[in-house]
């Protein structure tokens, strides 16, 4: 067997040991632990915001800074995808 | 690719102003409804997708030219960061949504509850929405448009 063979398996089961032992720390379903975030935005997203819907409120206002990650993840994407195919264009 | 018969032109002749009409819908009512910029750009951008598989590549390239969605790419993104600067100048706070509870446009703050729902709210929201579409409709395009021309070569010099 070659040794990056021998090296992914081993990699692998411990990623899946890892995650093996990470289901056992999950929260019951239909019971979250911390819940004070989710209420205060459920709550106070109308006053705040001024939208009715509030996972748009939390996308583009009290995480703002995610979405300007997103999109300066498509605008690389963008320029990398140019970039490559340069000599198509005319 | 190539273009197709008849028969796929016509239906997506067909298809094509519905599949723009609800990715427009989708994005512009970002702030009451389910979706967003992201999600309705994808949706406007299979439209587009099927105009190129029904027409080909070449004629779409003709038609649309892939600088000019570029430009459109970063207008959307700089508009996305405008927005969030004029944050920082009016409320003191970088993506503060200094247009809510304002009166002005999508100024109105609805009542708490389930209230029916208001085009005319969400502060900056719709705004970045707007944005996001825009910048979202014209990256993807020019991603599939150009990708799909690069795959019609037959011989790269």
């Amino acid at each position: 067997m070659e040794k990056r063979m021998i090296a992914g398996i081993l990699v692998f089961s411990l990623l899946a040991v890892f995650f093996f032992f990470g289901i056992f720390q999950l929260h019951p379903f239909g019971e979250p632990g911390q819940v004070q975030m989710d209420d205060y935005i459920i709550t106070h997203t109308q006053n705040e915001t001024g939208t009715n819907n509030g996972v748009t409120s939390v996308v583009f206002d009290y995480r703002g800074f995610d979405t300007l990650g997103e999109a300066t993840i498509l605008f690389s994407a963008v320029a990398g995808v140019l970039l490559i195919f340069r000599r198509v264009r005319h | 690719m190539s273009e197709m018969t008849k028969i796929v032109k016509t239906t997506a002749n067909i298809l094509f102003p519905f599949t723009m009409i609800f990715g427009l819908y989708v994005i512009v009512h970002g702030h009451l409804t389910p979706g967003g910029g992201f999600q309705g750009g994808a949706i406007v951008v299979s439209g587009c997708a099927l105009l190129l598989v029904a027409y080909g590549s070449s004629w779409v390239f003709d038609h649309i030219k892939d600088k000019r969605l570029a430009t459109f790419e970063s207008l959307g993104a700089i508009g996305f960061i405008t927005i969030a600067f004029l944050g920082l100048v009016f409320s003191a706070v970088f993506f503060g949504n200094f247009l809510t509870g304002s009166g002005t446009l999508f100024g109105t703050t609805p009542a708490t509850g389930s209230t029916l729902s208001n085009f005319n709210t969400g502060g900056v929201l719709p705004l970045m929405n707007f944005a996001v579409g825009v910048k979202v409709i014209a990256g993807l395009f020019v991603i599939v448009l150009v990708m799909a021309h690069a795959s019609s070569i037959k011989e790269w010099g």
